[in-house]
Order: structure tokens, then C-alpha cells, then sequence
């Protein structure tokens, strides 16, 4: 009898799905995935409950894929249950990496979400102003939900992660390198992210379009202009957050010509993408003139969510200060 | 032209030796006898047209010559005074006279030929044009515009331009009024201004000249912009004039590449330029001029001589200076600019010792902060200087009372009387302030230096470091770096130029520690820093596809590690890691 397969689990917390569809984007690639491990845990495609991981002995699982953000008491406890079975942890996709998209809710509360979703966005019809709650008695029969949290979670944050597989979602070629070296047990330092540690400009066939004197004098949004599909971004000022990115995605935002915004998070040395790239495009805004530099800086529409967009819990910021928030 | 032939001739009994192809005239020159001449100009070729230069020749078959084109012949006699030529001589005089009587020089000649009037019938007694042809063949041989040229014959002819249509061939040099003996052509002003100095716009000057009587090196130089040699290829009469040989048209500027190890820069200012105040008039009155136009007026070799005078030549009974011209204003600079103050109490002083004039002086403060300033000025208040507190709103003509008909009225708000008062002059003097050069951002750049807000070079501390700048080995002097006073200027630049003897002195170089380091593994090569670098140390290496630092440049400004995006620029001593460490220890507790 051959040797056991390792076992591989994957689970899924606040992301849209893009991730698992990541995974079954391997097309025939997830044959030889399957073929080389055991899938032992995978919601979103196969019957698995919460029971079976329980039983499983800590440790056994070889690796677990985590995606989304955390920011319900359910996927806290799956994830630290996972945590406790698992040799590995990788934190698969943006969300569970930085927070991604879901992240953007620390610009607010429980409360305030709540109140958006449940009452006051335009398509909302609830005139009884229903909202779910944790624990409801229907029938004499107690029902429950998890809680919701107040702050959107990295992976990291919650539970000790080894690997980090960027991206919104992560190409496949980075998935099946991250799958081949766990195989292989080629890993890199724990920690690591799992893709090329050098910014997009690197490896953007735009970058030797670049003027001698980078410098914006008037942003632009992407349905401004008529992008020009050769030349650098920001020399036609458009917010491309590839400087303050890191590299590996295939460059598949630029080549369908629009710019980068940042799903790939910041190189190893960069603490914050949000504010190192804010810092990047001031310097190179073409004036001292204050009164200029307002003008421009005020055409920037959402400049949290621009710089911010896919990394905000993972920020220095983290979230908006709870009393902040009205 | 000499071929090293020498002629032998006797002219009024004293033998010469010429070189061959001299005319008469010359050789009459060279033994100092006088010949009168009218059509003649020794830069243009001998034309022989008004024959008062007519000499006899012994001996020979046609005894009557002009002297001014007929060449010496080896053993030639010739009286240049016999009766024949005086004969000759007067009666070619008096058909000039018959046909320019206006002209003062055919009178002057005739005068000395002894003849009073002429017996011949004069056409037009305005006329002085004596068809000499000086200001055509000026034109043609030293200009090389050919704009005029005769036209017509016998009594009709006249000098002319093509049909008579203002000339495009004609460039406005002017050479034909000023080659003209008779004054029959004349060249003005437009505006019938009387102007001095034209950098000034004070008067009128040659293309080649000394820009000024202070000037060092004193040499002159060629304006190509005023040159005919630049507009037509020919004239360069200076060339052919300088004995010395020093003039060369075909010399031009070079750039030259001295390798040195400190610069000292001392590029000076720009004054103000105060028709960007219309209230107060200048370029539309004038006798409204400024600080540097009484400069050169009141200077002893000026045009007028050092005599203070208005446009119209007479001395001003009454003048106004008004300080604070573009400086200590919002509007234009709000600095002072330091030395107006005292430069005008100099003018007044100058105004007492020259003229009768009452004196106005119009400020806002009187700054007299340097040695011996305060003296002054008291002696000024002793002098009788009228000094009025208050800026000046305007500088008008519009007469409101007969006392101020003709005369400029300076309209003020004197603030010591708290009213408005209106004072008539003759002459107004602005004392414009000092502003930084038109280039300073260049030169800056180009140094690799900072200008403040109001584009002055930054010097590096304003007190423990006033002569150096944020590049080692660059210097400042002078009022490139801020307004200041001559004393003061010389303070600075001898301290500057001690800086760089100390650099030159020590021979060594001390390099910034803490300085900005690009990891190329990390470098993806955005070049967002290259723009950036102050100091231009940064470069964007192609080939690797990364930027890179040059170390002897970088100051350390940390510039390039704030924008970098992807962190690969990192400055030694304050990484991120080390500042965000500290941080966290701070906020330990």
C-alpha cells in the first residue's frame, strides 16, 4: 500500500468565493492536486461538517487553506479549530492575507452596517425594520447565529498563519507553486508571502514609458480618459497602485488596461501600502503651491477606499476609532 | 592696395615716398596739407562727384585732378593751392551753393574758399542734399542694404528709395544720416524722447560699446541685436578702424568647462520693474525714472554730465522719491529690500548739492540700520529734505489748481498729519526695490540648491551657516541670497570665498553618514524617486532595470525613502523597522 497522501483542507470566511473558484480555476491542474493529496475538508464543494474536523487529530491535516476575512465568532472558532489540526496554515487570497474588500468595514461598526443593509440602502424594503439577531426563539425552539463583529480580521490577527498566498483572487500558477513546494517541502522562511517580493513596475511592460520627470498635475479617474494602453498610469494620471504592490499577479488589471489597485498588498518592507503610496503620489504632484495641491488632492474620490481598498485591517490604521463612528 | 611699390611725387614743393595706389589726397594727408573734401569719406570708396577737391598737376596733358581718386604717379608735382585749383575749387562750391544753400557745411567751405554767394540760380533754399551719394554708397558698400539709391537726372536727380515706397530693404540703421556731410538726411526718434542711456532707455548707443563706464574688464563688446554686420553681412567698420586689430565679428560665445572644486555663486538681482505699479506713471511720464536711471544720471560721466535734468533739459524745481517701490508690499514682495532707504536719502542729498530743488521723500519707515546710517539721515532732516510718512497712491498730470499745471502730482496719505495731501513735482525718483534673478530657479537647479519662498537661494542655516548652502562646496554671496547693502555684500563674499579656500585648503571631503540607500533586489525600478532627489543623486540604471544612488551626492534628506512605494529605498540609521521599533518602545507602558 503506498504511503499516505497528505491531507489538505480549505474553508472559506468573509470573501465573495473568488478564492475557491481560484482553486477550481486549476481546471485540469486540480487533478494532480487531488491526486497528490487528500482533500478532507472543503465546504464549499464538498459534504464535510464541523463534527468531522472536530474528530480529526490535531496536526493531522497537512495544510489548511483559509480564505476571507474574519469577522464572525463562527469563523474564529473554525479557523482556530483548523489551526489546532493543522501542520500548516496558509492564508489564501487578499482577504484573509489583509482584509481585504470585506476589510473596508472598519471604516464602521456593527451598528452602522446593520443599519445600511438592513434599512437605509435604496433597494431595502423592511418596513418592520427586522434585523438578524444571535439568538431568536421561534416555536419554543431556540435558533441561532454567530455574532457579528464590530472590526473586520485578518487571518493573522486571529489565529498564527505560516503562509500568505496573495491576491484577489491568487493565480493559478502561484497556487500550484505554493502547492508544489509544500509537496516537495521546498518552503520558504515561515511567513513568507508567497509570491515575488519586488513592486509591479518590475515586471509592468508600461514602466520604460515612464517620462524622465514622473509628476501628476490633475488626477484622473479610469473613465475620465480614454487610456492610453501602452503608457505608464500615473504619467497620464491615473491612481495605479502598482508602485506600492507587489508583483506576481500576471499583471492581469494592466494588460485589460486598467490600473492596479493593490490587491496584492505591500512588499515585505513596507508596513502600510495605503500610506506609503499616499506618500509616493505626493511627491510627485507637480507643485509646492498649497492652494494647487488641495485642488489636486480634493479630485481623489474616496481616498480611503483608493489606497486603502484592500488592505485597511492590515494597515497601521487598522480601523476607524469606534467613537468616531456616528 | 600696397603692393610694397614705392611712389615718389612732390606736393607743394615737399617730397614723398608712398606706397603705390595712395591717392593724392592721402599723400597731401600724410604731409598734413589740407585739402577740403565734401563727398568724401575715407571708409567709402572715392566717388570724385562735388570736385571741390580739385589739386593741379604739372605737367600733364589735363592739369586739373580731384584729389580724393586720382592715384600718385612716380615723379607727379602737385599744388594743391595754384590758382587754377582755387579757381576750380570756387566755382564747383558755388553750384553746390546754388544747389544745397541750406546745407551749413557747403557754406563753411565756401567760406574758407572765400566765396560769399553764388551766382547761380537757386531752385529750393531749403535744400541741403548736395548728391554727394556718401549715404548711397554708404548703404551700399558698408551697410550692403542697397535701400536707396539716385534716381532721376540732372535737376530732377535725387536720392531715393525704390519708387519711392518705405524701403524693406532699409533696416533702420540710421548709417546714411550719420555718414551724411550736410545733415540733408536726418534719423529720429519716433517718440522724440530725449533719451541717455539706453540700457536705461536713457539714450541712444552704438551696436559696439562699453556697456559702462564702470564696467570690468573695461572692453567693449558687440550688441549682435543692434549690429548692421548681424542684419546684413556687411559694414564692420570697427574692424577696419581698430588699429589694434581687436575687433573679430566672427567670435562667438563659447562654453567653456573649468573643473573646479567649490563654486561661489553671486549671481545677483533684478530691480523691480515698476510699470507693474501703472499708478505710479513710469513708462508713461518722463520724468518718472528710477533709482538706477538717477544712478546714471546724476553720475559724473553721464551724458549729461552729472547735471540733474529733466527730459526737456531744465533743471526740476521740485522732486519726489518715493520708497518702498514692490517691496514691503503684499501685492508684490513683501520683503523689504534693505537698501532703498538709504540709497534714497543719498539721492536727496545729492539733489541739495546739485540743484535748487525742494526734495520730497515719501516712506513708509526709515530703516537706517547700518554704521553711520542714522547720522546720516539727521544730517538729511538738518538739509531741508521734506520727508512726508506715507505711501504714495499715485503719480499723476491731471491739474486740479494752476500751481500744478505741467507738473507730476504725487498723491499721499500723510500719515503723520493724518490727511491726504498732493504734492507737485517736476521729477519723480522710485526707489524700486531688489528681486531675486529672472533664472534663480535654474541656477539653483542646475547647483543643485534650494531658493526660499521668495526664490532667493536658501543658504544652509540662517545663522551658523549664512555663506554655505545645502550642497557642499557651493557657496553664496550677495543679493542672489537675500537684499543687501554693498558693506554687506562684501562681508558675505569674503566669508564665502574663505569657505572655499578652507574646502580647497583641506583637500579632503567629508561625506554625509547618513545617507539613502536603494536595495536593487528590492527596486522595481518605478524611477517615482529620480525626479525627487534634490540633489539629483538619484539615477534610473536601465540596463538592471533599478534606480541608484550615488553616494557621493546624497545628503541624506531622506526624500527618496519617504516616496519610494515598495520601501527599496531605505535610509541608513532611520529604516522603517528602527523607527517603528522606537515607536513601539515609546508607546510601551
Amino acid at each position: 500500500m503506498s504511503k499516505a497522501k497528505p491531507k489538505v483542507a480549505f474553508y472559506w470566511c468573509s470573501s465573495c468565493g473568488g478564492c475557491e473558484e481560484s482553486i477550481v480555476d486549476l481546471a485540469e491542474d486540480i487533478l494532480k492536486v487531488v491526486e497528490a493529496v487528500d482533500i478532507v475538508f472543503w465546504p464549499v464543494a464538498l459534504d464535510f461538517k464541523k463534527k468531522d474536523v472536530e474528530a480529526m487529530e490535531d496536526g493531522s491535516i497537512a495544510v489548511s487553506f483559509i480564505n476571507g476575512a474574519v469577522r464572525l465568532s463562527e469563523q474564529e472558532e473554525m479557523v482556530k479549530m483548523l489551526r489546532k489540526k493543522s501542520g500548516l496554515i496558509v492564508a489564501h487570497g487578499t482577504c484573509s492575507h489583509l482584509g481585504g474588500i470585506p476589510g473596508l468595514g472598519n471604516f464602521w461598526n456593527k451598528e452602522t452596517i446593520f443599519n445600511r443593509s438592513y434599512h437605509t440602502t435604496p433597494s431595502t424594503d423592511n418596513p418592520d425594520r427586522t434585523v438578524p439577531l444571535e439568538k431568536v426563539v421561534v416555536e419554543g425552539k431556540e435558533l441561532t447565529l454567530p455574532s457579528f463583529y464590530d472590526t473586520v480580521y485578518t487571518l493573522d490577527q486571529v489565529i498564527d498563519v505560516d503562509y500568505y498566498l496573495p491576491g484577489c483572487a491568487p493565480p493559478r500558477d502561484l497556487i500550484l507553486n505554493a502547492v508544489q513546494a509544500i509537496l516537495e517541502g521546498k518552503l520558504p522562511p515561515k511567513g513568507a508571502v508567497l509570491s515575488p517580493n519586488k513592486s509591479l513596475c518590475d515586471d509592468c511592460d508600461r514602466n520604460e514609458s515612464k517620462p524622465e520627470k514622473l509628476v501628476i498635475t490633475e488626477i484622473k479617474r479610469p473613465w475620465e480618459v480614454e487610456i492610453d494602453p501602452e503608457k505608464c498610469f500615473l504619467a497620464q494620471g491615473i491612481i495605479c497602485m502598482g508602485p506600492a504592490t507587489r508583483t506576481g499577479c500576471g499583471e492581469r488589471c494592466i494588460e485589460g488596461n486598467m490600473p492596479c489597485r493593490g490587491c496584492f498588498g505591500p512588499t515585505d518592507q513596507v508596513f502600510d501600502q495605503g500610506a506609503k503610496f499616499l506618500s509616493a503620489l505626493a511627491s510627485i504632484l507637480d507643485t509646492n503651491d498649497e492652494k494647487e495641491i488641495e485642488k489636486i488632492v480634493n479630485t481623489i474620490i474616496d481616498p480611503a477606499g483608493t489606497f486603502y481598498r484592500f488592505s485597511l485591517p492590515h494597515s497601521i490604521l487598522r480601523r476607524r476609532r469606534m467613537e468616531a463612528i456616528k | 592696395m600696397s603692393n610694397g611699390k614705392k611712389i615718389n611725387l612732390t606736393i607743394n614743393n615737399k617730397k614723398i615716398k608712398v606706397d603705390e595706389g595712395t591717392t593724392i589726397l592721402q599723400a597731401a594727408e600724410q604731409l598734413d596739407i589740407k585739402i577740403p573734401t565734401l563727398c568724401y569719406h575715407p571708409l567709402l570708396e572715392p566717388y570724385a562727384s562735388c570736385r571741390i577737391c580739385m589739386v593741379e598737376v604739372k605737367g600733364d596733358t589735363c592739369d586739373l585732378f580731384p584729389a580724393c581718386n586720382t592715384k600718385v604717379r612716380e615723379g607727379m608735382v602737385v599744388e594743391t593751392d595754384s590758382e587754377r585749383a582755387l579757381k576750380a575749387r570756387k566755382l564747383n562750391i558755388e553750384m553746390i551753393m546754388a544747389r544745397a544753400p541750406a546745407a551749413e557745411k557747403v557754406q563753411e567751405i565756401a567760406k574758407e574758399l572765400g566765396v560769399k554767394k553764388t551766382r547761380f540760380e537757386i531752385t529750393d533754399p531749403e535744400e541741403k542734399c548736395i548728391l554727394c551719394g556718401i549715404c548711397v554708397r554708404t548703404c551700399e558698400e558698408i551697410v550692403g542694404a542697397n535701400a536707396i539709391s539716385f534716381s532721376e537726372r540732372g535737376k530732377e536727380r535725387k536720392v531715393y528709395t525704390p519708387f519711392g515706397e518705405p524701403s524693406e530693404a532699409c533696416i533702420g540703421c540710421a548709417a546714411c544720416a550719420f555718414f551724411c556731410p550736410t545733415e540733408a538726411i536726418t534719423c529720429e526718434d519716433l517718440h522724440g524722447r530725449k533719451v541717455i542711456h539706453s540700457e536705461l532707455m536713457l539714450g541712444p548707443s552704438t551696436a559696439i560699446r562699453v556697456p559702462i563706464r564702470q564696467a570690468v574688464p573695461m572692453v567693449p563688446f558687440i550688441d549682435e541685436e543692434a549690429c548692421i554686420h548681424f542684419k546684413t553681412g556687411e559694414c564692420k567698420i570697427c574692424e577696419r578702424v581698430c588699429e589694434k586689430e581687436a575687433v573679430n565679428h566672427e567670435m562667438e560665445d563659447q562654453e567653456v568647462e573649468i573643473e573646479v572644486g567649490s563654486v561661489i555663486l553671486a549671481s545677483g538681482f533684478k530691480p523691480f520693474d515698476p510699470k507693474r505699479i501703472p499708478a505710479y506713471g513710469y513708462g508713461r511720464f518722463d520724468n518718472v525714472i528710477t533709482a538706477l536711471e538717477f544712478e546714471k544720471l546724476v553720475n559724473a560721466s553721464s551724458p549729461t554730465d552729472g547735471k540733474i535734468l529733466l527730459a526737456n533739459g531744465e533743471e526740476p524745481k521740485a522732486v519726489g522719491i518715493v520708497h518702498c517701490v514692490g517691496s514691503r508690499d503684499k501685492k508684490y514682495n513683501e520683503y523689504c529690500s534693505r537698501v532703498c532707504c538709504m540709497y534714497s536719502l543719498k539721492f536727496a542729498h545729492l539733489l541739495k548739492e546739485k540743484t535748487e530743488a525742494d526734495i520730497y521723500d515719501f516712506y513708509i519707515d526709515m530703516r537706517c540700520f547700518g554704521k553711520g546710517y542714522e547720522e546720516f539721515y539727521h544730517r538729511l532732516l538738518e538739509e531741508g529734505t521734506r520727508f512726508i510718512r506715507g505711501r504714495v497712491s499715485e503719480v499723476t498730470d491731471m491739474a486740479l489748481t494752476e500751481k500744478e499745471e505741467g507738473k507730476l502730482i504725487i498723491r499721499v496719505e500723510d500719515t503723520l498729519i493724518g490727511a491726504i495731501r498732493r504734492i507737485p513735482v517736476d521729477m519723480v525718483i522710485l526707489a524700486v526695490g531688489l528681486e531675486p534673478g529672472l533664472d534663480q530657479n535654474e541656477i539653483a537647479k542646475i547647483f543643485n540648491i534650494s531658493c526660499g519662498q521668495d526664490t532667493f537661494f536658501l543658504e544652509r542655516h540662517p545663522k551658523l551657516a549664512p555663506v554655505s548652502t545645502f550642497s557642499d562646496g557651493i557657496f553664496l554671496a550677495g543679493t542672489c541670497q537675500s537684499p543687501k547693502d554693498i558693506p554687506d555684500t562684501v562681508a558675505q563674499a569674503g566669508a564665502a570665498a574663505s569657505e572655499a579656500l578652507a574646502l580647497a585648503d583641506k583637500g579632503t571631503f567629508e561625506l554625509e553618514p547618513i545617507t539613502a540607500e536603494i536595495d536593487e533586489e528590492l527596486c522595481a525600478g518605478c524611477q517615482i524617486c529620480v525626479s525627487l532627489c534634490p540633489f539629483t543623486a538619484i539615477t534610473y540604471n536601465k540596463e538592471k532595470g533599478v534606480s541608484e544612488i550615488n553616494d557621493a551626492l546624497c545628503k541624506g534628506c531622506g526624500t527618496c525613502v519617504s516616496a519610494c512605494p515598495c520601501g527599496a529605498s531605505q535610509q541608513k540609521h532611520f529604516r522603517d523597522a528602527q523607527i517603528f521599533a522606537e515607536i513601539e518602545g515609546i508607546l510601551v507602558e
